[in-house]
């Protein structure tokens, strides 16, 4: 016996009617028997945790972190014609322009390396970066209807969000390896593969956690100021051309370079060239790199943590 | 015996006052920052930092299986405590001590993406509520199959009618297997199947020995499913016992501690009348249409609420609008003023707005009113004074009113008098068929 209502229905079924199917799948998980535990499973209290990085409870939500991944990733270009294919369309669009102009009109230096290759290099690394600061710095405000409804760690928002921005990183990648490969068949330009190859995991792991402090920063800020998300793209683009992105960083004069090597983002794209195309990578960039994403990480905990408890009033 | 859930001494207080929108800009904030200091040495008063308690001292315990009902005006807290409870909101002192799996649905649904298929929606919801990957996938097929929409759970659910769509969302929450399980009200909408699926839900999560913790503000759904409940107001237990008791206390509480004299409120100092800076509440009367200020209403009569208010800053589209609650507090109907006046920015000094509402419309039994004045877009709520008045609508058994002839008890929370039309077509056989016996339907 099952009523089924349809819309429009007009006739009001009584409580009685209602479907055995329901009654039935519940009677199914019923409990057997409880016994309660001797200590609380948990304790809800004023959290007076300084971080809101706590390594055992992202790892009890691990799950939720794929299927919010999973859902932004499906979500993302779903009525667009041709779909995937902007993940690489941009950063080869833009490859093309600064090649035309930077590269053959300017004649700007490469070092040593095809304009093209060295270009797109530092394009695809720096759009994670700058995507992901955006794209995290919008994730909470985005998700304000998960945040006044349900627990889960809040920081799993950005980081589902850097989790795509990882995927068109790995895409973008491969369209690289097909870049140089057709350079070696084409131009018989041989790119030498070193050991520094070794170092492109940690390049990518470091590059990563820098764009999520940051992503997390300004998510914290954005909650409370949303002037942050007006300002972001300009801040972004002046970031851009003060990095060494469509130039070399050797074209900065030799007395202001150790001030430039300051960016961080100096020693992130540097590193992933040196260790996908051998050229050098700076050790003191690196350094610094390391050196504020530490930092910036502890920044983030602290001030993501503050502001984490008021989200679900102010969002 | 061992309770399921301990809550002890919580409390949580919200800021209110100093900021004034939801939130703030770079630039309030950091001249605000510069000019606090200087402030403080000009003597001039700190900023108030208006703060209140939405939960204040709150201590109870609820034992294995027992299913209660939390109840409470607007702003009593109720919804205060479902939020800490499922962990949205952290408490400002106390703890909450939890000895088993909670879940807990303010809403069904939760994350559901319009673009994403009915299948992919399941995974992500079931994993925002709190289930496992290898447990959504072992109930997947019993997900879908109570859902009743096989046949399209490869379709975006954009493409879901709202029923369908509730259906599968419920579906979900339903095959969530928590310990203790908090249910808001705000789950009881929807369609009438949908409220009978949950409140079904409830009696069979009762009958298994699982815990329930259910919001509401309709005494009805309380006393029916619930052998327990917790009486909050301004944020404190004022009962907690047997849900039927309690219901009493609550409905017995609101007329008396509120209005003493139930037809009409003053307040002549306007340092304490309700409101802010740009208006504020002066009086709110029940007339009737020959001006007596009465709490008694023949129900074939039309009857007024008067709002007296003052405008002390132009500027403002202040539009007065009337909640009215009857007696188990199901909100029957807001009013508001859309003339054209009401729309257009009121200048400074004093109003009367009045609201009619016509005879043999309202149901007989107690009416109780909550008035507010509200700026729409942005939205700026001067006040909004909760059961500020309450009248009688007494029936009329002299057959003009809206039950005719008809003596006994009407339900229904309003009681229109309608005009009604009816066609008559002689049928052919008529005459023939009035002679016979068998009858006609």
């Amino acid at each position: 016996m099952t009523v089924t209502t349809r819309e429009g229905s007009s006739s009001l079924p009584q409580p009685d009617t209602a479907p055995a199917a329901l009654a039935q799948a519940l009677v199914n998980h019923s409990l057997a028997r409880v016994d309660l535990p001797d200590e609380p499973l948990a304790t809800i209290q004023p959290n007076k945790s300084w971080s809101a990085f706590n390594g055992r409870e992202l790892w009890a939500h691990r799950e939720l972190l794929y299927f919010l991944t999973l859902r932004d990733l499906k979500t993302r270009y779903k009525q667009t014609l041709i779909g995937v294919v902007w993940v690489v369309l941009q950063p080869l669009l833009m490859t093309l322009i600064f090649t035309v102009f930077l590269g053959l009109l300017v004649r700007v230096p490469s070092a040593g390396l095809p304009y093209p290759v060295f270009v797109y290099s530092g394009l695809l690394s720096w759009m994670f970066i700058s995507g992901g600061i955006i794209g995290c710095g919008a994730s909470i405000t985005g998700n304000a209807n998960l945040l006044t409804k349900v627990y889960f760690p809040r920081v799993l928002l950005p980081a589902a969000y850097l989790g795509t921005k990882l995927v068109d990183f790995f895409i973008s990648s491969v369209i690289l390896g097909i870049l140089i490969l057709i350079y070696r068949v084409v131009f018989h330009y041989q790119v030498v593969v070193t050991w520094k190859l070794a170092a492109l995991p940690f390049i990518v792991g470091l590059m990563t956690l820098f764009t999520l402090s940051i992503g997390v920063l300004v998510a914290s800020l954005n909650v409370k100021y949303r002037d942050v998300g007006v300002a972001l793209p300009v801040l972004i683009q002046l970031w851009m051309f003060t990095s060494p992105i469509v130039y070399p960083p050797n074209l900065v004069p030799e007395r202001w370079r150790n001030l430039y090597s300051l960016n961080p983002i100096v020693g992130l794209i540097q590193g992933f060239r040196g260790a996908l195309l051998g050229t050098e990578i700076p050790r003191l960039a690196l350094a610094v790199s390391v050196i504020m994403t530490i930092i910036l990480m502890a920044c983030a905990a602290f001030i993501f943590r503050q502001t984490e408890k008021g989200f679900a009033d102010i969002v | 015996m061992k309770p399921i859930i301990k809550v002890q001494n919580l409390s949580k207080e919200y800021r209110i006052g100093t900021v004034q929108a939801p939130y703030a800009n770079w630039r309030e904030a950091l001249s605000g920052a510069v000019r606090i200091p200087f402030r403080r040495r000009n003597g001039e008063p700190a900023p108030r930092q208006e703060t209140i308690w939405a939960l204040k001292d709150v201590n109870f315990e609820i034992q294995l299986g027992e299913v209660v009902g939390i109840i409470g005006r607007n702003g009593a807290g109720k919804s205060t405590l479902l939020k800490l409870l499922s962990r949205v909101i952290e408490p400002t002192t106390g703890r909450i001590d939890l000895y088993g799996r909670i879940g807990s649905l303010l809403e069904v649904g939760t994350g559901f993406h319009p673009e994403l298929t009915g299948r992919e929606n399941v995974f992500l919801n079931g994993a925002i509520i709190g289930m496992r990957r290898a447990e959504i996938e072992r109930k997947f097929d019993e997900i879908v199959a109570f859902s009743e929409i096989e046949k399209f759970i490869d379709t975006p659910v954009k493409w879901y009618s709202s029923g369908m769509y509730l259906r599968l969302a419920f579906s979900v929450s339903a095959h969530l297997e928590p310990e203790i399980l908090i249910l808001d009200e705000v789950l009881a909408v929807g369609d009438t199947g949908f409220q009978i699926k949950c409140f079904n839900k409830m009696q069979e999560i009762h009958k298994q020995g699982r815990t329930l913790l259910f919001v509401s503000h309709s005494l009805q759904a309380i006393t029916r499913f619930c052998e327990r409940a917790i009486y909050l107001s301004d944020g404190r237990i004022v009962d907690d016992g047997p849900a039927k008791v309690v219901a009493d206390t609550y409905l017995g509480s609101g007329l008396q501690t509120t209005a003493e004299p139930l037809p009409e409120r003053k307040w002549d100092d306007p340092q304490r009348a309700p409101g802010n800076e740009i208006a504020r509440l002066r009086a709110v009367r029940v007339r009737t249409e020959e001006g007596v200020v009465t709490g008694m209403i023949d129900i074939r009569r039309p009857v007024g609420i008067e709002m007296e208010y003052e405008v002390l800053q132009p500027g403002f589209v202040l539009a007065p609008n009337l909640h009215f609650f009857n007696q188990e507090r199901i909100y029957l109907f807001v009013t508001a003023d859309n003339d054209a006046d009401a729309r257009h920015p009121r200048p400074v000094g004093r109003y009367k707005s009045t609201a009619w509402i016509p005879g043999n419309f309202l149901s007989n039994g107690t009416l109780v009113v909550n008035a507010a004045l509200t700026t729409p877009e942005p939205t700026i709520i001067h006040f909004h004074e909760i059961e500020v008045v309450a009248f009688e609508v007494v029936d009329s058994l002299e057959g003009d009113s809206a039950r005719g002839d008809y003596k006994g008890q009407m339900p229904g929370v309003i009681r229109p008098k309608l005009p009604w039309t009816t066609q008559y077509t002689p049928s052919p056989q008529a005459e023939e068929c009035l002679v016979g016996e068998g009858s006609v339907v």
